[in-house]
């Protein structure tokens, strides 16, 4: 499983990728494989207020319909709208094209709550 | 899920675990819901052949001078009609006209047949016929379920593969049964011309013993191992109702659109369990009807338990739903007002507090013209 060493995780299987104030959100490659061919993506709308361990989106397969917990707290400032025509990215690309939204985070101590690469590996290998 | 320990397990489930399966809970069973996927599982059987572990299903053979009248009275379905090593669909109703089961039964001799059960009921059905054989004992029953593994191969190229494994085996026609070539065991290996995908297929039954040998004989043949996953989405785009999910006791074949199923306008038909309550129901005018949706624009994956909506208000909820992985369209069924089963009829279906426009539509969902 690829677990890129630039990025935090959550125990839920979400990733941030931190540049400046501006957080971008997406599912692990864990995460993907155990949800198999993902066939849509309800991402939040922008502007949104999302909170640390709540949901902030919907991905779905064929069998089943995933709920996506917010790494962080703070407001959405985009989504990534190719999602909606190819889902798929979340599969073939979890950490690249298939990101999920953007936020700007209102409490960067949550950050160093959040899993190094290093512990998430060790969960995801339990 | 419940632990696996509690649950029945498959006699192939080694064979699911070496092919990397995904194991799941279903009807109290454990079994593979998939392998490589469920879309490529779905286009393989659409497209050219894929086997599903159906050992889950309970076979019951009933035999003896009784036979046929018992089964007449158990049964909606004309059976008077069926030839030897033919079947046919038909249903189980309880005296309220609900729906115990939904099987195929095969008649496998003047006064033998055998009946293929779902999963989940077994017990039950099994319960309820056995309190109703009658007691001079004309009617023998044997529940073969746990004597038997049952494969079902599915897709354009199902015939193609039997033949390739088996070539001096009988290739029963559509809906027919024959003696598959002996594989050993105490029960006699079966092959029968039917599914639940909407593709020709076979569901072959054999001695447990002589499971995972099948598998994987099949498995060389190039024959993609496919799970209860891909199972639901291409029954479901043929329009083929779930017990337990489509068909209940709370619901009779009428509401659900299986009426020629029944033996009602059959005049050959007698009294058979339930057939008061249907008459009853036909006169006084079904209080709902399953009825075939479709989502107007693209939209998340349908599922069970999701509120339709006419004019804002909800007048019922999904039974069944997909992404139709042929169509890329949202497909459902749900048990509405009979006014509502109509074309003209503007629908709305909620998912997570959103509503998307539906519509009725009519079945098949799928059909292979369409592509």
């Amino acid at each position: 499983m690829n677990v890129p060493a630039d990025l935090r995780y959550a125990k839920t299987h979400e990733w941030i990728r931190v540049e400046g104030d501006a957080v971008t959100v997406g599912i692990t490659d864990h995460a993907q494989a155990e949800l198999t061919d993902i066939v849509y993506a309800e991402p939040p709308k922008v502007g949104a207020e999302v909170k640390a361990g709540k949901t902030a989106a919907v991905v779905e397969s064929v069998k089943a319909a995933s709920d996506i917990y917010s790494p962080l707290t703070g407001m959405v400032t985009e989504v990534n709208a190719g999602l909606s025509g190819n889902p798929a990215l979340l599969n073939t690309d979890p950490f690249g094209q298939g990101w999920i939204y953007k936020m700007k985070a209102t409490d960067p101590t949550e950050i160093a709550a959040l899993l190094t690469p290093e512990a998430y590996t060790v969960q995801i290998a339990q | 899920m419940n632990n696996p320990s509690s649950l029945k397990h498959s006699p192939l489930e080694s064979a699911h675990l070496t092919c990397g399966a995904r194991m799941v809970e279903f009807g109290g069973w454990y079994m593979p819901v998939q392998y490589s996927g469920i879309m490529d599982e779905h286009k393989a059987v659409r497209s050219a052949s894929g086997m599903f572990d159906i050992s889950h299903m309970g076979e019951v053979t009933v035999e003896g001078g009784g036979a046929q009248a018992w089964l007449e009275s158990l049964l909606t379905n004309r059976l008077g009609k069926l030839e030897v090593a033919r079947g046919q669909y038909t249903l189980m109703l309880d005296e309220n006209g609900g729906v115990i089961d939904d099987l195929i039964i095969y008649r496998t001799g003047e006064e033998s047949y055998f009946l293929v059960i779902n999963g989940a009921c077994r017990d039950l059905d099994l319960e309820w016929m056995r309190s109703l054989l009658p007691a001079d004992g004309s009617v023998l029953l044997k529940d073969l379920g746990n004597d038997y593994a049952a494969i079902a191969l599915q897709g354009p190229d199902s015939e193609k593969v039997l033949r390739s494994l088996y070539p001096s085996c009988e290739i029963p026609k559509r809906n027919g049964i024959a003696l598959l070539i002996p594989v050993g065991g105490g029960v006699p290996s079966l092959v029968a011309r039917t599914g639940y995908t909407g593709e020709d297929g076979f569901e072959l039954f054999v001695p447990v013993e002589a499971g995972i040998v099948l598998w994987e004989r099949l498995l060389s043949a190039g024959v993609k191992p496919c799970g209860l996953g891909s199972r639901d989405t291409l029954r479901l785009e043929m329009g083929y109702p779930l017990n337990g999910s489509d068909l209940s006791r709370d619901r009779t074949p009428l509401e659900a659109g299986l009426d020629k199923f029944t033996g009602l306008d059959d005049p050959g038909k007698g009294d058979f369990s339930g057939r008061k309550a249907l008459e009853r129901q036909r006169a006084d005018g079904l209080p709902s009807r399953l009825t075939p949706l479709k989502l107007k624009v693209p939209g998340p994956p349908l599922r069970s338990h999701y509120p339709v909506l006419s004019n804002g208000v909800v007048v019922g909820e999904t039974c069944s739903g997909a992404l139709s992985p042929s169509l890329g369209e949202g497909i459902a069924m749900a048990y509405l007002p009979p006014a509502l089963h109509a074309p003209s009829t503007a629908l709305e279906i909620e998912v997570r507090g959103r509503r998307y426009p539906a519509t009725f539509t009519t079945l098949p969902f799928y059909q292979k013209t369409s592509l």
